[in-house]
């Protein structure tokens, strides 16, 4: 066959029909090509979204583990709630983005508008809470406390309210039992973040969108075991949403019990303590500052001393951990982080940080014993101590003649550790350190743990700080230029102290290094890492890291996943220093600063060791310690702005040690009464339903107030002049800091009293 | 076989054994277009798969038969593949007599559609319900008749030997012979079907050697019309849509745009191979409406892959590769126009229905010739086939 026609057809239209060809032929190139990239280039995602397309999830939320105390007794569990719930994105179809809906709503709740419309505006930075920080496209809950009777009227015209549900759901509770609070231990849960679940997406725990996330506390810390697995039922479906395909199910997993080491009773002896001392510290007249003393926080740890197992923990001021169930409002949400809030989520037993004071001079000793200074040797405690001019006194001038280690413990003697510290500090060279430096004073506070987190198991902890020779350069490198810049000759204390800083801040001066043996001036620790310190010291050397968790069991109670206590560490002291320290810290109880506050105490069968600190604070009035521990706990506690160690806190610590050994104010030992006269051991039992056999909780009595008079009975005397002394405060501070003002830098802001 | 002497060219060649005569070099069945008759029958039975599997679960549509469509789909084909017998038997020229009449009924059942009698579906005013259910969409062989009443007219004076080209006259009146229909479809309204009408008058008119000014003119007109049928607002709304669908596609997945969307997505999870015949998870679960008709070729496309959307192409192609052949070789002027109109049918239909499904054109509810379910489809195109049979089997051999 051939192309060429035989009969006349013209040109014009061969060549048209030529044009009708390609042009045919290029159309369906086109096709082919279009389809090539759509199904081989650009495959793989059209794959993807198919599959998106027609598998739908159910995702059923697993019920979060509760967190129990050492006997079982929930201190955070869950509870079933009315839940009312906005869907945004349905609001958002409505002309008035839900408007109306949501002022209907606000008046079947019994709400104010605004309060239902604030809680549904999304979070950003400039939309103050109450907003919502969760996913947009998950119901967002408006309030978890409605009645049945507002649940049904939103049901049963929910033509009228589109949008909005009501439905029970699991909600935390923090059950608080026993009158106990333990929120800032606790911490809180918020809804997931869009970021958390991008984040988390292919790690092996996922989020889900209407998962709530621990922020702080065990519930951040053990967020993972607690959290569970949620089901998920994963259908095919056709374009209607009708089921097609077989269902593959992942059954819901609950989430792990977390058992504690807190004694709900013990915790709430100790949290009512606190806060008793804080009221009655705020009777208290201040001589220094011409008004009582403002006590404006405080936190105690009780601690086990052979395993640094947390029995409790509290801090003040504190807030009610529900405040955050289903959404905080604005009105709670102020008043816990707002500028006068005095910031009660913070944990001041692991974030609150302070100088130690006096309870430092265990480190001292030890560091002192390390350099080489015999513990029985005789020193000096002098009225005072001068280095060039500068005059530093010990507490109230009082002078004890020439005094062993040990007996420098018991009266809490500043001269003795002045000069020791003061030698050291020549011998290492001075203001600039020799090349083989030992700097024993500070390698010792390291060796102690401070300066370092202690590892506890729960989440922002503090480290504190060691004001040695290279945080000193550090910090004045940092801060030079500022310095510098505000200080002035002559000028303000203030300007004088910053110009004195920018010429020589980067040097250990001799004042720095003496104020710093006795626990004051740049030094930081936090009340967890005394606890951790003291309980070493009463175990035999072995520093904990201190836990609140002690075991993960699982929801049926079938898996019990132990927390052992880990040490990090041993107190860098030989045996012989640390059975001395051990006399020297029970002396202070029978014959020392804190004798007159445990007087009456049990100590042959209850051997109780403590030791006093009260830290001078530029600007405020002083902070309060009280180290102490038996041969099964450590209690430290610490109150701000409260006056001195023992008077402050002695009562409030006693008063715990009573609770927990059944000790009478008068010194009898009732076993029946007691607590927890030894540490909880065994783990409460989870029955395979999940149900915890839990014992009761008898809220907390404190003890008829003891007088001062009836103490003094018991003790079969007066309390000593020193510490008599010590209770009506601090009114040598003033002159001390006067007679070194000439020379000092910033540290000698803080000065010693006791 | 009797009748074989019809069947003859010449009529006058000697008696021959049955077999013999089929094979022989002037046979019929020798001379028959072979591949266009397999790649169309090759189109019409993956159409029939493919409609099997797009409808096979669709309850509410089949009737609880799942072979509903599948048993139609073939009895279509059969009754199609009969027509293109008859057409070939019958022969074009044959045909080209009754033009008139074969116009005038084709006017008349659009007309029908007009009345009481039309039924609307999908937004279409197209159909003509026959009852039993069956229906009948007259537009269909409106494409037929328009091609054959045009070719009749612009053919007639230049294969009588008077003329070179048609004069303006004649185009005029072609012109006019097209419009009648068009504007009624146009009313229905059924805007894919006169989109249709209007490329194959402008095949018809390139191929009838008409003036070059009669073909921009007709092109201008087009662009013109286009304009004003949106300025003047003639189109539903639902057809605004489809364009604004296609302009931005994102525009509402679950909406307008939810058709091409989901089509795309079909045919784009295919990949090479597909998904395997009855495993595509989009046509399983139906996610694609239309997908027995318009929407064909996202079954092909997902369940057969790369490899099977991209063999109906080539089938396609085959039929109008061979039908540009056939109007480049036969001898009269009236053959090659109508070669000429079916080709511009076939290539626009096949065009835009491929093409919209890839997300290229906008939607328009057009069947892909033989595959797309349907049975007044299924009969033109059909005999469409018989009458490009018949011009090549009319042609006189080469020697």
């Amino acid at each position: 066959m051939t192309n060429i026609p035989e009969t006349g057809r013209t040109p014009r239209v061969q060549i048209r029909l030529v044009v009708i060809q390609i042009l045919v032929l290029s159309l369906l190139g086109t096709l082919g090509a279009r389809l090539w990239y759509l199904q081989i280039r650009e495959g793989d995602a059209y794959a993807k979204e198919a599959s998106g397309n027609h598998v739908q999830q159910v995702v059923q939320p697993a019920v979060r583990g509760s967190i129990l105390d050492a006997r079982g007794v929930p201190i955070a569990d869950n509870e079933t709630r009315l839940v009312v719930s906005a869907s945004r994105t349905e609001l958002l179809k409505m002309r008035d983005d839900g408007d109306a809906v949501l002022t209907k709503l606000a008046g079947v709740l019994g709400m104010k508008p605004k309060d239902v419309k604030d809680k549904v505006r999304l979070c950003d930075a400039k939309t103050p809470q109450p907003c919502w920080n969760g996913s947009p496209y998950q119901p967002i809950p408006i309030t978890d406390e409605a009645t049945a009777r507002q649940a049904l009227q939103i049901r049963e015209r929910s033509e009228d309210f589109p949008g909005i549900t009501a439905e029970p759901e699991a909600v935390r509770r923090y059950a608080g039992p026993g009158g106990s609070n333990t929120a800032q231990v606790l911490g809180y849960l918020s809804p997931v973040t869009d970021e958390e679940i991008t984040k988390a997406q292919d790690t092996d725990s996922p989020y889900l969108r209407s998962d709530q996330v621990g922020r702080s506390g065990l519930e951040r810390e053990y967020d993972r075991e607690l959290r569970g697995k949620a089901g998920v039922t994963r259908y095919e479906v056709d374009n209607l949403g009708r089921v097609i395909g077989t269902a593959e199910a992942d059954p819901a997993q609950s989430g792990s019990n977390l058992v504690t080491s807190i004694d709900a009773r013990v915790q709430r002896v100790a949290e009512y303590e606190l806060n008793d001392a804080m009221k009655k510290a705020r009777d208290e007249y201040d001589d220094n500052t011409s008004e009582n003393y403002k006590a404006d926080a405080g936190a105690v740890v009780v601690m086990e001393s052979r395993t640094g197992r947390v029995v409790a923990m509290a801090s003040n001021p504190t807030y009610d951990p529900n405040a955050w169930v289903g959404g905080i409002s604005a009105k709670d949400y102020t008043k816990l982080t707002g500028k006068n809030s005095n910031y009660p989520l913070l944990n001041r037993a692991i974030q609150g940080q302070a100088a130690p004071g006096s309870i430092f001079k265990v480190i001292s000793t030890s560091a002192a014993v390390n350099a080489g200074y015999d513990f029985d040797g005789r020193y000096d405690c002098s009225s005072s101590y001068s280095i060039g001019g500068q005059v530093f006194q010990n507490y109230e001038s009082k002078g004890y003649g020439p005094i062993n280690l040990g007996r420098a413990i018991e009266v809490s003697c500043d001269t003795v550790f002045y000069r020791l510290a003061h030698q050291e500090w020549a011998k290492d060279g001075g203001l600039k350190s020799n090349k083989n430096a030992k700097n024993w004073f500070y390698t010792t506070a390291h060796q102690y743990g401070l300066g370092a987190v202690t590892g506890i198991d729960l989440p922002n902890e503090v480290a504190g700080r060691v004001p040695d020779r290279k945080w000193k350069q550090d910090y004045w490198k940092a801060n030079k230029a500022s310095w510098c810049k505000y200080g002035k000759k002559g000028g303000s204390y203030a300007q004088q102290i910053a110009y004195e800083n920018c010429l020589e801040g980067n040097l250990m001066r001799a004042g720095d290094s003496v104020n710093y043996s006795i626990g004051q001036g740049d030094i930081l620790v936090t009340p967890i890492q005394m606890a951790t310190i003291y309980s070493a010291i009463s175990n035999g050397g072995t520093l904990y890291d201190p836990t609140v968790g002690k075991a993960i069991v699982s929801a049926d109670g079938k898996s019990v996943q132990a927390i052992a206590p880990k040490a990090h560490g041993k107190l860098p002291i030989s045996k012989a220093t640390l059975k001395d320290i051990d006399g020297a810290l029970e002396g202070v109880v029978t014959r020392g600063s804190a004798a007159w506050r445990f007087g009456g105490w049990p100590q042959d069968k209850i051997p109780m060791h403590a030791k006093t600190g009260t830290a001078e604070v530029y600007g405020k009035q002083t902070t309060s310690w009280f180290a102490t521990y038996t041969k099964d706990y450590t209690i430290v506690m610490t109150i701000s702005q409260g006056g001195t160690g023992s008077g402050a806190s002695g009562p409030a610590v006693r008063k715990i040690y009573e609770a927990l050994y059944g000790v009478s104010p008068d010194g009898t030992i009732d076993n029946r009464k007691a607590l927890l006269p030894t540490p909880q051991k065994s783990l409460p039992k989870i029955e395979s339903d999940g149900s915890i056999d839990a014992p009761k909780i008898k809220p907390y009595a404190p003890p008829k107030e003891a007088t001062e008079e009836t103490l003094a009975l018991a003790g079969g005397g007066l309390p000593p002049a020193t510490v008599a002394s010590e209770r009506t405060g601090a009114n040598r501070a003033r002159r001390r800091r006067g007679s070194s003002r000439s020379t000092g830098g910033p540290q000698s802001r803080r000065r010693a009293i006791s | 076989m009797t009748g074989a002497n019809t069947f003859s060219v010449s009529g006058y060649g000697p008696e021959r054994s049955s077999l013999s005569r089929l094979l022989a070099r002037d046979s019929l069945a020798r001379r028959l277009d072979w591949p266009i008759l397999l790649s169309a029958l090759a189109l019409s039975f993956m159409g029939a798969i493919l409609v099997y599997s797009a409808t096979r679960n669709r309850t509410e549509i089949n009737q609880g038969d799942q072979y509903y469509f599948l048993i139609r789909h073939l009895m279509n084909t059969g009754i199609g593949f009969c027509l293109m017998i008859g057409t070939v038997w019958l022969g074009h020229r044959t045909l080209r007599t009754a033009v008139p009449i074969l116009y005038g009924l084709s006017v008349f059942l659009i007309l029908m559609v007009l009345t009481p009698l039309g039924a609307t579906v999908n937004g279409a005013h197209a159909w003509i319900v026959l009852g039993g259910g069956f229906s009948l969409q007259p537009s269909e062989f409106v494409k037929i008749t328009i091609i054959l009443g045009m070719a009749m007219l612009l053919a007639a004076r230049v294969d009588a030997g008077d003329k070179a080209y048609p004069d303006h006259r004649t185009v005029l009146q072609a012109l006019g012979l097209a419009a009648v229909p068009m504007m009624i479809v146009m009313l229905m309204p059924d805007l894919g079907s006169v989109m249709v009408m209007v490329i194959i008058v402008l095949g018809v008119l390139l191929a009838s050697g008409a003036s070059n000014r009669w073909v921009f003119g007709l092109l201008g007109t087009g662009a013109l019309g286009a304009v004003l049928i949106w300025q003047l607002g003639v189109l539903d709304e639902y057809q605004i849509n489809r364009f604004a669908a296609f302009a931005n596609p994102e525009l509402d997945p679950s909406g307008v745009g939810y058709n091409t969307n989901q089509a795309r997505i079909a045919i784009g999870s295919g990949g090479l191979t597909g998904t395997g015949l009855f495993h595509g998870s989009q046509t399983t679960g139906q996610f694609v409406p239309e997908q027995q008709t318009d929407f064909v070729f996202t079954v092909a496309g997902e369940e057969l892959g790369f490899v099977g959307a991209g063999l109906i192409i080539l089938l396609l192609g085959v039929v109008l590769w061979r039908a540009c052949r056939i109007a480049r070789e036969t001898t009269e002027l009236y053959g090659t126009i109508v070669a000429a109109g079916i080709i511009a049918w076939f290539a626009f239909q096949s065009f835009e229905n491929i093409g919209m499904t890839l997300g290229i054109m906008p939607v328009a509810g057009l069947p892909l010739p033989f595959v797309s379910y349907g049975g007044s489809s299924m009969f033109a195109v059909w005999v469409a086939v018989g009458l490009l049979q018949s011009i090549r089997v009319q042609r006189p051999m080469s020697a």
